[in-house]
């Protein structure tokens, strides 16, 4: 698959007039305003040959997968096992059977942890996340030592939104089972240090797993050299579907796991004397599964590789920077994470108007942007703000969105300042 | 249409940037914490009561202009309300702002509470507008526990 014209590889700088012409909800309005989609990192949009390929899916090969001799289940299967093979190139797993498919972030999180946490977690033992964590890389975890007697560590954050990475390394102990990390910070844009966070982790020999949600649709993410043992994203935060999503596991780790659901499909042999597990990937991909959203997320995949990570992460970032600067100018406008690195989020407070009030007003322009504590009520807290606004980037969007996204913010100190 | 003018009427915008009654009661003879998870608002009500008249309701936290207005609003309704008065407003309130934005506003008996009839445009912020009252009822009805909106 291609983009909408025949050219595979885009120059950079992006063709950012040409993609929009692939995502056709883009063309929305609001109140009577063009839409400023600038809640990406809550949900992306979805191009149209990805829809397609949802559409295609239901029109020429619907059929349940790894289970019939006829010619659909056969295409279904096919189609379905080329998605894993795209999906594991492009994040660049050392293995395709070591990819699987979950419904998200959040089920790729609770996997590890029922599974890998309950063998391996016991009393006094540690698990360690950081303060910028999402809630669905904290309460799996918290459930856990919960139920183990094991402790939930935190590395803590500095003011800028960095994790104080001296800090880390003294909290890695014998004790700690795991490291669980967010790559990017959905709710500060911080980029971790991941590669040296694994490294430090791996000298003591404790595995890392990283929520992976917020860095896969900014920047190329390659499994192999992170050398990361665990590694978990969601579709529809990089322009995919809902419902589906990858858990990278390193096969050491995932052959010695039990199995997370029973079912169909996760065995090789059920009697009720004895039952057979099917071997890697099939152990963790219990029941029919997701399947049109399993091919959509290849040509989600075909997508992405069309247009180039390296591409779509240099545009957000001069978005990213042109965005600050420009947010500069409005008055009493402060901003939440200024992290050495960022990828695709702003984050930001108003002195006279409440988050909330702000995404209304915003709206009223046409503008969508996320307020909340981001299901990160700890990093919030940290920096003592109840909520934030903030817009994230994605490689549809534009200079002139952000002009709309200022002018806007000039209308909220209008009704409140 | 929304135009969020009709939302943020100019009683709002003064109680958000000035609310009355804003402060902590230490001794208070009931506090109540109500939150909204959604949007991590959070305030806590002080309640005082003779017998079943509410001698004095203060409120302090944080919050968007629609929660802490209506707090602070609300504040100024309730002192020298008997609890029945007080259940009896909120359920006037609370019908009001979910009433649908096609109908004539139900004036009666709602008085001041008018102004947050832009609510009802914004099925999301009724949660906003509401937070402050459920604490308060909560704690005139003898429940100190937090309360959320969820
Ligand atoms: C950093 C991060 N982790 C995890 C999640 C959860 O993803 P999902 O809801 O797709 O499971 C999100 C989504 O907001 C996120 O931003």
């Amino acid at each position: 698959m291609s983009l909408s014209s025949d050219e595979t590889i885009l120059s950079t700088p992006l063709d950012v007039e040409r993609i929009r012409q692939d995502f056709p909800i883009l063309a929305t309005h609001v109140n009577g305003k063009p839409l400023v989609y600038l809640d990406n990192a809550a949900t992306s949009q979805t191009p149209k040959q990805v829809v397609q390929a949802i559409a295609d899916y239901y029109n020429t090969s619907n059929s349940n997968v790894h289970r019939g001799v006829h010619r659909l289940s056969q295409v279904a299967t096919d189609q379905y096992e080329m998605a894993r093979k795209k999906v594991a190139r492009f994040l660049g797993a050392p293995l395709v059977c070591e990819v699987i498919f979950t419904s998200g972030t959040t089920e790729g999180i609770n996997l590890i942890a029922q599974t890998y946490g309950r063998q391996h977690v016991g009393k006094g033992d540690e698990i360690l996340v950081t303060h910028m964590e999402h809630h669905s890389n904290i309460v799996p975890w918290q459930m856990l030592c919960e139920e183990k007697g094991a402790t939930l560590k935190v590395v803590p954050v500095d003011e800028k939104g960095d994790i104080i990475f001296e800090e880390y390394e003294k909290l890695l102990s014998p004790r700690t089972k795991l490291v669980a990390a967010v790559h990017v910070s959905n709710a500060l844009g911080t980029v971790n240090p991941v590669k040296q966070m694994i490294e430090a982790a791996h000298a003591m020999n404790i595995p890392v797993l990283l929520d992976g949600a917020q860095s896969t649709p900014h920047m190329p993410i390659n499994i192999k050299d992170l050398d990361v043992d665990f590694f978990v994203c969601s579709g529809h935060k990089m322009y995919g579907p809902t419902g589906i999503g990858v858990l990278y596991g390193k096969g050491k780790y995932l052959e010695a796991m039990p199995p997370y659901k029973g079912g169909g499909d996760m065995i090789l042999s059920v009697s009720f004397e004895k039952t057979v597990f099917n071997s890697l990937p099939y152990k963790f991909e219990a029941g029919t599964p997701h399947i049109e959203g399993t091919i959509a997320l290849g040509a989600t995949v075909d997508y992405l590789n069309a247009v180039g990570m390296v591409a779509i992460a240099r545009h957000e970032q001069m978005l990213m920077n042109y965005g600050e600067e420009a947010l500069q100018a409005v008055d009493g406008l402060r901003f939440i994470g200024q992290a050495r690195e960022k990828a695709g989020v702003i984050s930001f407070v108003m002195e006279h108007a409440h988050p909330h009030d702000i995404g209304q007003i915003l709206d009223e322009h046409g503008v969508a942007i996320r307020a909340g504590h981001h299901c990160a009520q700890p990093i919030m807290k940290h920096f003592n703000v109840p909520a934030t606004a903030r817009a994230s980037f994605a490689m549809y969007n534009t200079k002139e969105e952000i002009d709309a996204l200022v002018n806007a913010l000039h209308a909220v100190n209008k009704v409140f300042a | 249409m929304s135009d969020s003018r009709a939302l943020y009427e100019q009683v709002i915008l003064d109680h958000n940037k000035d609310p009355r009654n804003f402060k902590v009661l230490e001794d208070a003879d009931h506090t109540i914490e109500g939150f909204n998870p959604l949007c991590g608002d959070h305030f806590t009500i002080y309640l005082n009561m003779d017998g079943e008249t509410i001698t004095e309701v203060a409120f302090h936290g944080a919050g968007c202009a629609i929660s802490k207005s209506s707090a602070s609003v609300m504040t100024t309704l309730l002192k020298g309300k008997t609890r029945k008065e007080a259940e009896h407003l909120f359920e006037k309130f609370h019908a009001m702002i979910t009433s649908s934005p096609e109908v004539p506003v139900d004036e009666e008996g709602i008085g001041k509470l008018r102004v947050f009839s832009g609510v009802r445009d914004y099925p999301v912020r009724i949660k906003c507008a509401t937070l402050a009252w459920h604490a308060v009822i909560s704690g005139i009805e003898g429940k100190d526990n937090a309360i959320t909106t969820e």
